[in-house]
């Protein structure tokens, strides 16, 4: 089977599955949508994490901003916010499905603006750190923005907001939240696929190597950074306003900005699948989500020590995840070897140049 | 005679109160390899640092192609076509050779729509053209961080070249290196220079390497410009010795 080929059938089996599984198993249609979720969650941390280097510990930001300006359009295109949030849920407003469509779309739409624009401000304020500086600023962004929004009533403070109820079967609500998901991750991880081809998937891999070296031949790393921290943005807040109305009630610290859960496991799933690459993202959220669900069905009480282990085992024993361990173990697979042809060339061109110039030692 | 394309008019620079450079003035001439010695500690590289805009410099000039670059940051130095390599040399550890030079091209002219274009495949051939001018061709699927150092400086010099730098200022480039691939490097060097035109600045601790290439030699001693001259002149200049042999 040729590698075309194979990647052929692999595609069509996730596309196969990821129509298929709410189909076949209706009662998990929204631990299903979560899994989509933890994916675009991993792939959307991993551009800037991974393949740009730069650990961050606060895109959760995007998440909850998306989340807040997705709620916040839907309700305030047909309703005065103020009125609606200081009610805390104590008026029943009834959306039409045609409002309910749009108010969504529209609310996706403005998420990922929002995402955008957080993303070049925020950029300004951190990308003078680095290292562990960048990895605990963004934290510290992160933190902040859970207790800001918590305090700023009109948006429903620390009460939250309710968001608009679906006017129509739960079934179909599910349904169409889970393809919202799935159509999202599909959509991101092709982006990316064709974004890591291109040369912008070289210039963020040369600054995670060497952001020095890469100032001094020249790239416009600033540009290249905020442009990737912008991608990030743009996705992850879409996740959120998606991830919003699966809950239907979000909340700033628990829902919208929770980096105790979401904002580490988002790290966690990348160091488990292998930073830097395309497919670890997918691989080791999918495994994080599976081992998440079934130790707090089967060892609960036992549920954060199961993970906190996991999380101790693959910082200490595999940093590298699972790809990158696929890598070392046969690299030949993914094209690192010698050309062997070519190392003759090498060895005539170098002897030839050797007797050019005559040994002359310095007085 | 060629005119000069960088020229440093009484730079100073200090940090704290040691002066790593006072009132420098020389220059370095179009198409032609100049070369720049001193003892340890005596500015070489704060001056190279300057020339690149990784620091202010405290007092004077620096032009290249006439132009004031002194206030100028390192990325848009290096997009004018002025380039320096490294002491420790610095390459981008897990891409492979290739990519590293794929995406050491001129970035002058970049725009947001060339951010996200896919090469065209003269850029891949001219990449493999100059990693088999270093002899790396064999190695250009490996991580540039496998390479041994020698190697790693030889795809540093292959990757500097890519960018097509009118000048490159290159810091110590046979340090570390196996005596036989000196005179490899050393005949690379020339030919980037005879072949490709690029004007050559350097740093060299090695004698034998500035007497077979430089045409014009500066030495600095203590933050000073000592003397300069064609290289024999420079090689029996009672001062140059004395520095060198540490009469201070």
């Amino acid at each position: 089977m040729t590698p075309r080929r194979a990647s052929g059938l692999l595609y069509a089996g996730v596309l196969a599955a990821g129509i298929g599984a709410p189909l076949a198993f209706p009662d998990y249609t929204f631990q299903l949508a979560m899994l989509w979720m933890m994916i675009l969650f991993a792939l959307t941390w991993d551009i800037v994490g991974g393949q740009m280097g730069y650990n961050s510990l606060g895109n959760i930001v995007f998440f909850g901003a998306g989340m807040y300006v997705c709620a916040l359009t839907q309700i305030g295109l047909y309703y005065d916010i103020g009125e609606y949030t200081a009610a805390f849920g104590a008026i029943r407003v009834d959306f039409t499905m045609p409002q309910y469509l749009t108010g969504l779309a529209l609310g996706l739409c403005a998420a990922a603006v929002a995402g955008v624009l957080i993303a070049i401000a925020f950029g300004r304020i951190v990308f003078g750190l680095r290292g562990p500086y960048f990895a605990i600023g963004t934290l510290g962004v992160a933190l902040a923005a859970g207790e800001l929004v918590g305090t700023w009533d009109w948006v429903g403070g620390g009460g939250g907001i309710s968001l608009p109820v679906y006017p129509g079967e739960p079934q179909t609500r599910s349904l169409l939240l889970y393809a919202l998901a799935f159509v999202t991750a599909a959509a991101v991880f092709a982006f990316l696929r064709w974004l890591y081809s291109t040369r912008f998937g070289l210039a963020i891999n040369a600054i995670r190597d060497d952001e020095q070296k890469a100032e001094a031949m020249g790239l416009h790393t600033t540009r290249y950074k905020t442009a990737a921290w912008a991608i990030s943005g743009f996705f992850l807040a879409i996740t959120g306003g998606i991830f919003g109305n699966m809950t239907g009630f979000i909340e700033p610290l628990e829902v919208a900005f929770p980096t105790v859960t979401f904002g580490v496991f988002m790290v966690l799933m990348v160091l488990l699948g292998g930073k830097g690459t395309l497919w670890g993202p997918v691989i080791g959220a999918t495994i994080f989500h599976v081992i998440k669900e079934v130790t707090w069905t089967y060892l609960l009480g036992w549920q954060w020590i199961t993970l906190g282990a996991l999380i101790i085992v693959n910082v200490i024993f595999f940093q590298q995840g699972i790809l990158g361990w696929a890598r070392e173990r046969w690299p030949a697979r993914f094209g690192i070897r010698v050309d062997e042809p070519a190392a003759a060339a090498d060895e005539e061109s170098a002897r030839a140049s050797v007797t050019v110039l005559p040994r002359q030692e310095a007085a | 005679m060629s005119a000069p394309v960088i020229e440093v008019r009484g730079v100073t620079k200090a940090f704290g109160g040691v002066v790593a450079n006072r009132e420098i003035t020389l220059h370095v001439d179009e198409g032609r390899i100049t070369a720049l010695i001193g003892p340890n500690g005596s500015g070489k590289t704060t001056l190279f640092n300057s020339i690149a805009g990784y620091h202010p410099i405290d007092a004077g000039s620096i032009r290249f192609d006439g132009r004031e670059i002194s206030h100028l940051n390192v990325q848009r130095i290096a997009r004018l076509g002025l380039m320096r390599t490294f002491q420790q040399t610095r390459i981008y550890g897990q891409l492979s050779c290739l990519d590293n030079m794929r995406i050491s091209t001129p970035h002058r002219k970049a725009t947001w729509r060339d951010m996200f274009a896919r090469d065209n495949p003269a850029v891949k051939r001219r990449a493999e053209d100059l990693l088999a001018f270093v002899g790396l061709h064999a190695k250009r699927l490996l991580p540039a961080g496998s390479l041994s150092f020698g190697q790693q400086k030889l795809l540093e010099f292959a990757m500097a070249l890519m960018n097509e730098p009118r000048v490159l200022m290159l810091d110590e480039p046979t340090a570390g290196i196996n005596p036989t691939l000196i005179n490899g490097l050393i005949d690379r060097l020339r030919r980037a220079n005879r072949e490709l035109g690029i004007t050559l600045f350097v740093i060299e601790h090695n004698m034998r390497v500035i007497m077979n290439m430089a045409e014009h030699v500066y030495c600095l001693a203590h933050g000073e410009l000592l003397a300069h001259g064609p290289p024999e002149h420079i090689r029996s200049d009672p001062r140059v010795l004395q520095a060198y042999l540490g009469a201070h």
